[in-house]
């Protein structure tokens, strides 16, 4: 079963790898927004997945703080972009 | 069974019962299999729970317990099933992106604006996820004065779907009541 | 190989082909509103799908609620944060591709 583990966990790893060139040549800013949405998605599946290879049932919780963290970032960019600043006061 | 409308602005009741579900929430994640020699342990143990918990139902109880409903039992229980209904159209969702992607059917995008009749923060917010997660659809805005929707859908089949056919919005419009 | 093995190895593999399918969508499609459409969506399915082959194979137990925990969050908060990010490019004046045009 470790084989199993082992063998989605490559799969996802490259698919990073792959992703990341939408990051770096995308023209324009949002482009490059979606592209570290998708990188920090696709942490968190990889986390687990490591958890599950090398057998300690911890790195669940901080696959659940950053989903928390990384949802936050994506809403306070997007609506920095709409309105040009943070806290309209 | 329905329930009364309830009165607004009750903060002991608000904060009492967002203590109650913090501190049985941080039970169930952290505390479940502590072995426990005497009474004195449980004390230990959950003393840090019970100092979070305040502090968080003192900063977050407005938000949690809402202020005014009518009708809110018999909202839930018709909530259910549209949840199962939407479980099942998040699934035919993803095959038709993978159809569009590997080249079986095209891709020609383009926008449309249409008006509803629900005007409750809570109907609108529903809807709009839901178009989210239906086939071929995103919600790009919504007007709350006039329940007015801009979406953008990816082919002229789901954009059909939406305007001409309005199955989802006579499913939403059931649940909260056509409000 | 017992039953239960088999069927999470069956969740894990549809899980991994969803994911490369919204990764292929990313660099395949040409403009940034069908993109959001092709990862918000792949994304959160395969997702699901992965975690819900974990909870197979691991049986019923706190770290099964963990995970169920886990993947409920993201169902809910997948796709708010890809509307918030449309609605941003479409205020802020991202022009829309019709069919026919050049890829951008």
């Amino acid at each position: 079963m470790i084989i199993t583990f082992l063998v989605v966990g490559i799969i996802i790893a490259s698919t990073i790898l792959v992703c990341s060139y939408r990051a770096i040549y995308g023209p324009g800013t949002f482009n490059r927004i979606v592209a570290a949405n998708v990188i920090g998605t696709k942490a968190i599946v990889l986390l687990i997945v490591v958890g599950y290879i090398i057998e300690r049932p911890q790195f669940i919780d901080i696959a659940l703080m950053y989903a928390v963290i990384a949802f936050m970032g994506t809403i306070i960019i997007a609506k920095y972009v709409e309105r040009g600043e943070l806290c309209s006061r | 069974m329905d329930m009364a409308v309830m009165e607004r602005g009750n903060k002991t009741f608000s904060i009492i019962l967002t203590f109650c579900i913090m501190f049985a929430f941080w039970m169930l994640l952290s505390a479940w299999t502590v072995y426990l020699v005497e009474p004195y342990d449980l004390f230990i143990v959950s003393s840090k729970g019970i100092l979070a918990a305040i502090i968080v139902s003192f900063l977050t109880y407005e938000i949690f317990v809402p202020s005014r409903g009518e009708n809110v039992i018999l909202k839930l229980r018709r909530f259910i099933p549209y949840v199962g209904w939407e479980l099942w159209q998040i699934y035919l969702a993803t095959i038709d992106v993978a159809k569009r992607v590997y080249g079986i059917l095209e891709v020609d995008p383009q926008i449309i604006e249409f008006d509803t009749t629900l005007r409750s923060d809570f109907a609108l917010v529903t809807f709009g996820n839901s178009i989210t997660l239906t086939p071929g659809t995103i919600t790009i805005d919504i007007e709350p004065e006039r329940g007015r929707y801009i979406v953008h859908a990816i082919a002229k089949g789901p954009a059909d779907s939406l305007t001409v056919d309005q199955t989802m919005q006579k499913k939403v419009g059931h649940v909260f009541m056509e409000e | 190989m017992l039953a239960i093995d088999v069927v999470a190895t069956m969740f894990l593999a549809a899980g991994a082909f969803f994911m490369i399918t919204g990764t292929i969508g990313l660099l395949k499609f040409p403009d940034f509103y069908t993109r959001m459409h092709a990862t918000g969506k792949c994304d959160t399915l395969g997702q699901i799908l992965i975690i819900v082959g974990c909870m197979i194979y691991e049986g019923f137990s706190l770290i099964t609620i963990k995970l169920l925990l886990v993947s409920a969050f993201y169902l809910l908060a997948g796709p708010a944060g890809g509307h918030a990010l449309m609605k941003a490019a479409y205020v802020t004046g991202l022009p829309v591709w019709k069919k026919g045009d050049k890829r951008m």
